[in-house]
């Protein structure tokens, strides 16, 4: 459920639109949007909880400063959010706490 | 064998598009490396893809960028966009990860072009979501078109709140309230630096300019702000803040904070390089010569990631590195470099006129740069400043020390964040300059890479490997 944050779009490119998938939610994108971009856009302030104490946290330097907008993008977990531009169908998941090790995932 | 080229840029903004221009008009072959997909750093980001709209709402300093741009149309440039940094050698190899896969580029000279980052301003409340820096919302504009509903909050101090500020009514937002931080002091201390500024008055005139904007939307500008906090569950939901002598609270989804921009120094801490303690921006800056050229031979700094200057200082700086590096490639003679670099030195200074004054009028209040024990301060560890006073207690000396107390400067930002308020905090507890305290020593990889990206960087050729072996 988006909840609550509200930005709005001055002018749209004429690329067109993007369907992402955040937590199994079809969010519609701008072509261009970073994928931290267009959850702020569609109404997510939250995007992760954090390792430590496990609370909610959003995006906050949208330049690849400050990491707090880790996310999993396609499998691959802790990717930040503004550094990652948005594609056709790209599945997007929360980070929740701290991530566990396993063996064997997509990440090479 | 790793590839070799003439100069390696590592930052794609003003100083970095400048310095491969330049480089290249000069006959060198320049590769020009950036995290974004497309040139222009973040003052001059999206300006790839720009409309009538976007261009009214940001005003007449953005497309200047676009000069800058089309410097970069040049056979000897190669642009390599979306590929990110993660280590630099004192041998000149530069370390890429891009696309999942990594690579290594030798470099004759390389200019660190990496810019600047928004200080961090933390207070109670402020690692709630909702809560961004100002340059995030500026980012959102430029990249996405994006602007925030009705009653988001400004808050902080500095040229960028008033632009933001600007540009938001400019695109119809109804700001909520603009909370200035700026001591009031400051003011008269900044008096001093005036006749200097004037030199540059074309800042000043923005600057006036912008207030009076401001001024004439009636959005609500409290002054002397202190005691800021976001409160909210999950999201912030308002702000709370005293203001002459009286306490207010102002609902709001969106807090945007800014106190200004120090230099990223991420790489060049990581090459162990000299910095010194700027007390009037309080940050540091690795140490340079006139041309940029840092301890290390061939490796230079040009922009803000030397010292904040603005987008035309980075630009004069990117033009001396790059003709100093063509210079000593023998491109050029010695006499060609100094004749060339004469008018880029004039515009240059005319730049650097206005800093003393900017700098001490929007000083950060002593508050948001040493908060309250309560407040976090490393955002990745969720460490708090009263924590690191403790371990200062216990003898912590610097922020080394107190990372290994409690891991503030561990997470995966790598200090970047927290790196000078951690100084700043030891510092006060400890009754010393931050000059005394020091920083993070930094360590690559400088970006985090996957064992999977790294096993694919090419080996060593085979033949030299027995080379080595046999010697």
């Amino acid at each position: 459920m988006p909840n609550g944050l509200s930005f709005n779009r001055l002018s749209e490119r004429p690329g067109g639109t993007v369907t992402i998938c955040f937590e199994g939610q079809p969010v519609t994108a701008q072509d261009g949007d970073t994928v931290a971009a267009a959850l702020l856009a569609a109404g997510y302030a939250v995007t992760r909880t954090t390792p430590v104490h496990g609370v909610p946290r959003g995006p906050f330097c949208m330049m690849g400063v400050c990491f707090d907008c880790l996310l999993e993008i396609d499998g691959r977990a802790n990717r930040q959010g503004c550094m990652v531009r948005v594609t056709e169908g790209l599945q997007v998941r929360r980070m929740a706490g701290a991530r566990s090790a396993s063996i064997g995932e997509a990440d090479a | 064998m790793p590839e070799r080229t003439d100069l390696v840029v590592i930052g794609a903004g003003p100083a970095g598009m400048a310095a491969a221009a330049c480089a290249a008009q000069r006959d060198l072959r320049v590769l020009l490396i950036d995290e974004q997909p497309a040139a222009g750093g973040q003052i001059y980001r999206g300006l790839d893809y720009t409309d009538r709209v976007k261009l009214e709402v940001l005003g007449p300093d953005y497309p200047r960028g676009r000069e800058l741009l089309d410097g970069l149309a040049q056979p000897g440039i190669r642009c390599l966009p979306e590929s990110t940094v993660w280590q630099v050698t004192r041998e000149r190899e530069v370390f890429i990860s891009r696309n999942g896969e990594a690579d290594v580029v030798v470099a004759d000279r390389i200019v660190l072009a990496t810019g600047a980052m928004e200080r961090a301003m933390p207070f109670p409340g402020w690692t709630r979501a909702g809560v961004m820096n100002a340059g995030a919302g500026q980012i959102l504009l430029k990249g996405s078109a994006l602007i925030p509903d009705d009653n988001a909050v400004l808050a902080g101090s500095g040229p960028l709140l008033y632009l933001l500020a600007w540009q938001y009514l400019q695109a119809g937002v109804k700001v909520g309230a603009i909370l200035e931080t700026t001591p009031r002091s400051n003011l008269i201390q900044a008096m001093v630096h005036l006749p200097g500024a004037l030199r540059a008055n074309a800042y000043l005139r923005k600057g006036i300019g912008l207030l009076r904007a401001i001024r004439r939307s009636r959005v609500p500008h409290f002054r002397g702000v202190t005691a800021l906090r976001a409160l909210g569950s999950a999201q912030v939901e308002s702000v709370a803040f005293e203001s002459g002598g009286n306490a207010h609270a102002l609902p709001c989804s969106i807090l945007l904070l800014h106190q200004g921009v120090v230099p990223n120094v991420q790489i060049t801490r990581s090459l162990g390089l000299e910095h010194d303690w700027a007390p009037l921006p309080r940050c540091w800056h690795p140490r340079v010569s006139a041309w940029g050229e840092t301890a290390i031979e061939g490796i230079y700094v040009a922009g803000d990631g030397g010292g904040i200057g603005g987008a035309e200082v980075a630009a004069q700086q990117g033009r001396l590195a790059a003709l100093h590096a063509a210079q000593h490639l023998g491109a050029i003679s010695v006499q060609e470099c100094e004749s060339q670099a004469r008018p880029v030195r004039r515009h240059l200074a005319y730049h650097l006129a206005v800093r003393s004054f900017l700098d001490t009028l929007y000083s950060p209040a002593r508050e948001y740069l040493c908060p309250s024990n309560e407040t976090i301060i490393c955002r990745c560890e969720e460490v708090t400043a009263g924590s690191v006073r403790e371990y200062v207690r216990l003898g912590c000396l610097g922020p080394n020390q107190t990372k290994a107390f409690g891991r503030p400067g561990m997470g995966p930002c790598q200090g970047r964040l927290c790196g000078l308020t951690v100084s700043e905090v030891i510092a006060g507890a400890r009754g010393v300059s931050p000059a005394e305290v020091g920083y993070y020593r930094v360590r690559p990889p400088i970006k985090p890479i996957t064992l999977g990206e790294l096993a694919t960087l090419p080996l060593p050729d085979e033949q030299q490997l027995e080379a080595q072996d046999i010697g």
